[in-house]
């Protein structure tokens, strides 16, 4: 059998493949924070709530109106746009002239809030939720054995995360997102609607969370829990990475589920740390992050 | 969060009695309260508010939002169980190793945390505190899921037996009114001057020839300390120490303690640890899902009550004067 630094190939590729796919999760909630973030200047700690709660619209849709995954795939994001939009123009955009700690305290309010309500209508035990026919099974790709549905989650979210990118860096909206986030005051003295474009970006950012969540709900079980670890693993991704950047947080994010699979192989102990630890020694030589540029 | 709130500290001054009236009133209810209220209950309140006391010395005096106190609080808890049960040395001295536990575990998320400051400081403090979390489950002392618990309490000093419970709770008492006045000295010291002038305008802080960053980090070294001894404190008094007293869920409910007694005030964190304790004892048998309640508190408190109640009621004092 091949072997790599005496571990066998299968055990290795194994181990990146899972480590692919944390790091398609990281990718894409850090890359919602970091738009959140660039515009509003909110820390949203309510984006693993927003994960979870996607996961819960794809469940409840298929469960009580027979919805299935392809559907739930655009509807289930809707949803959580819609909620976090109605949030935002109810109760955030009261926030915006404070203290930016003020925005990070009420989001965590809002975590609480959401997943003690789901936790205490559905209790902890998670719920099955099946992957879609079309993806079952598995192909044989030469040197190891790879899950369709795996296979699909790391495309798909490649696809959001770049179709991302483009959308911010080459469209008219984009532009209008940037140049909002540069200097909001001007931007609305040249006409355009800064509130409406501050409700869209948080919707849009939640969305990514949302469309997260469905991606997720076929591989870990539905629970009302499973963002609120996620997330603090996140705010570690985003600190390495530098909240300036959008594609910064792309590669901050694969990059770390990777490591965290290769530490898996070679030093699984420290699994579950090498993220936080990564996260100390980055700010110890680069206090501004990987991508960040510090003002 | 300098501003909104900076117009709620009131300053005594240097001769004022009203600091003194007030601890000797503390000491005097103190006395009384077992005769009233449930001991163990008082016990519990006092270390929350040693534990929210100690968190604000960090928020509200140098404007750090530390996510992380956690770590602080349930290490410290962990090594006085482990003290009590494995090395079975006396009360006093758990504790101290307790809270040489948290000073030290200061110093090293401190000297990282502080390269940054506002929400990434919060984050940092947070993923640290969340790192130290999966130490505990995993390492072999905490016993993991089950915790530390069945040890004696010990006697204190050797003669002193304090699993008779009013030894407790003087015992309690006596070293929680130390701290609130250890805290309350820190605060009105030269040294708390420099942390508010941190507070209130760093550059220029360091523009005066203070080094902004030792300062920030004996604050937070001193808060963690103090946050070491209120969770050293509960676990002799609860005899266990569990991975929830580590967990961010912890963090979270110091942060809301005295975000709704208020910020930077003295007596703020004593009424929103009072607040909170008897809300979660009363929401214990209500059947109510107590972290939505929680979380609703949050986002209300956030959106319409930033400055807390004893904020607020200083505020109101404010305007009826001038």
């Amino acid at each position: 059998m091949t072997t790599i630094f005496g571990v066998a190939l299968p055990v290795l590729t194994g181990q990146l493949l899972i480590g692919l796919i944390n790091g398609s999760f990281y990718a894409l909630l850090s890359l919602g924070l970091a738009v959140i973030f660039g515009l509003l200047r909110i820390v949203n700690f309510a984006h693993g709530a927003f994960y979870m709660l996607g996961a819960f619209a794809a469940w409840m849709l298929l469960n009580y109106a027979g919805i299935g995954y392809w559907g739930a795939l655009f509807l289930a994001p809707l949803v959580v746009a819609v909620v976090g939009m109605v949030i935002e123009r109810t109760m955030l955009r009261a926030l915006y002239g404070l203290d930016h700690l003020y925005g990070l305290l009420f989001t965590f309010g809002l975590a609480l809030l959401l997943e003690g309500g789901f936790r205490h209508y559905f209790g902890t035990s998670g719920q099955p939720y099946a992957a879609p026919e079309a993806l079952r099974g598995a192909t044989n790709i030469g040197f190891m054995v790879l899950p369709n549905y795996r296979g699909w989650v790391v495309l798909a979210s490649l696809v959001v995360c770049l179709g991302t990118w483009a959308i911010i860096e080459k469209t008219k909206i984009g532009a209008y997102l940037r140049a909002a986030t540069e200097n909001s005051t001007l931007v609305q003295a040249f006409g355009v609607n800064v509130p409406v474009l501050l409700t869209l970006t948080y919707g849009f950012g939640c969305a990514l969370a949302g469309v997260a969540g469905v991606l997720a709900a076929p591989l870990f079980q539905v629970s009302p829990l499973m963002g609120s670890n996620l997330i603090i693993i996140v705010f570690a991704v985003v600190v390495i990475g530098g909240m300036g950047s959008i594609l910064g947080a792309i590669v901050t994010g694969y990059m770390l589920g990777i490591v965290e699979g290769l530490c898996k192989v070679f030093y699984p102990e420290a699994a579950n740390i090498v993220v936080f630890v990564i996260m100390a020694i980055v700010l110890l030589l680069r206090p501004a992050g990987l991508f960040g540029k510090d003002s | 969060m300098s501003a909104t709130h900076a117009d709620t500290i009131v300053m005594p001054t240097r001769k004022s009695p009203v600091p003194a009236i007030t601890f000797a009133g503390l000491i005097l209810i103190l006395a009384i309260l077992p005769a009233f209220v449930y001991p163990i209950f008082v016990m519990k309140l006092l270390c929350f508010v040693l534990f929210a006391a100690a968190f604000n010395l960090l928020l509200g005096y140098t404007g750090l939002l530390s996510f992380g106190h956690a770590a602080f609080f349930g290490g410290a808890a962990y090594v006085t169980a482990h003290a009590l049960k494995v090395w079975q040395v006396t009360p006093e001295l758990a504790i101290i190793a307790g809270v040489v536990t948290s000073i030290v575990l200061g110093l090293i998320i401190g000297v990282v945390a502080i390269r940054r400051q506002g929400i990434y400081f919060a984050m940092i403090t947070l993923a640290m505190a969340q790192m130290f979390y999966f130490f505990c489950l995993q390492a072999p002392f905490t016993n993991g899921e089950d915790g530390i618990q069945g040890f004696s309490r010990g006697n204190l000093f050797g003669i002193i037996d304090l699993n008779e419970t009013m030894n407790l709770y003087y015992f309690i008492a006596a070293v929680s009114v130390l701290s609130l006045a250890l805290i309350w000295r820190i605060v009105n010291s030269p040294f708390g001057q420099i942390l508010r002038a941190i507070r209130e305008n760093e550059p220029r802080t360091i523009s005066l020839g203070y080094s902004a960053q030792r300062f920030k980090l004996a604050a937070f070294v001193m808060s963690a300390g103090l946050t070491g001894l209120a969770g050293a404190l509960k676990a002799l008094l609860f005899q266990f120490a569990t991975l929830a007293d580590v967990a961010w869920q912890m963090s979270g409910e110091v942060i809301l303690m005295t975000l709704i007694g208020g910020i930077g005030t003295m007596a703020g964190p004593v009424v929103g640890a009072g607040i909170l304790v008897g809300m979660q004892n009363f929401l214990a048998t209500s059947g109510l899902p107590v972290t939505m309640v929680l979380g609703g508190t949050f986002m209300i408190c956030v959106l319409l009550f930033r400055r807390g109640v004893v904020g607020e009621f200083l505020h109101l004092l404010e305007r009826r004067k001038g």
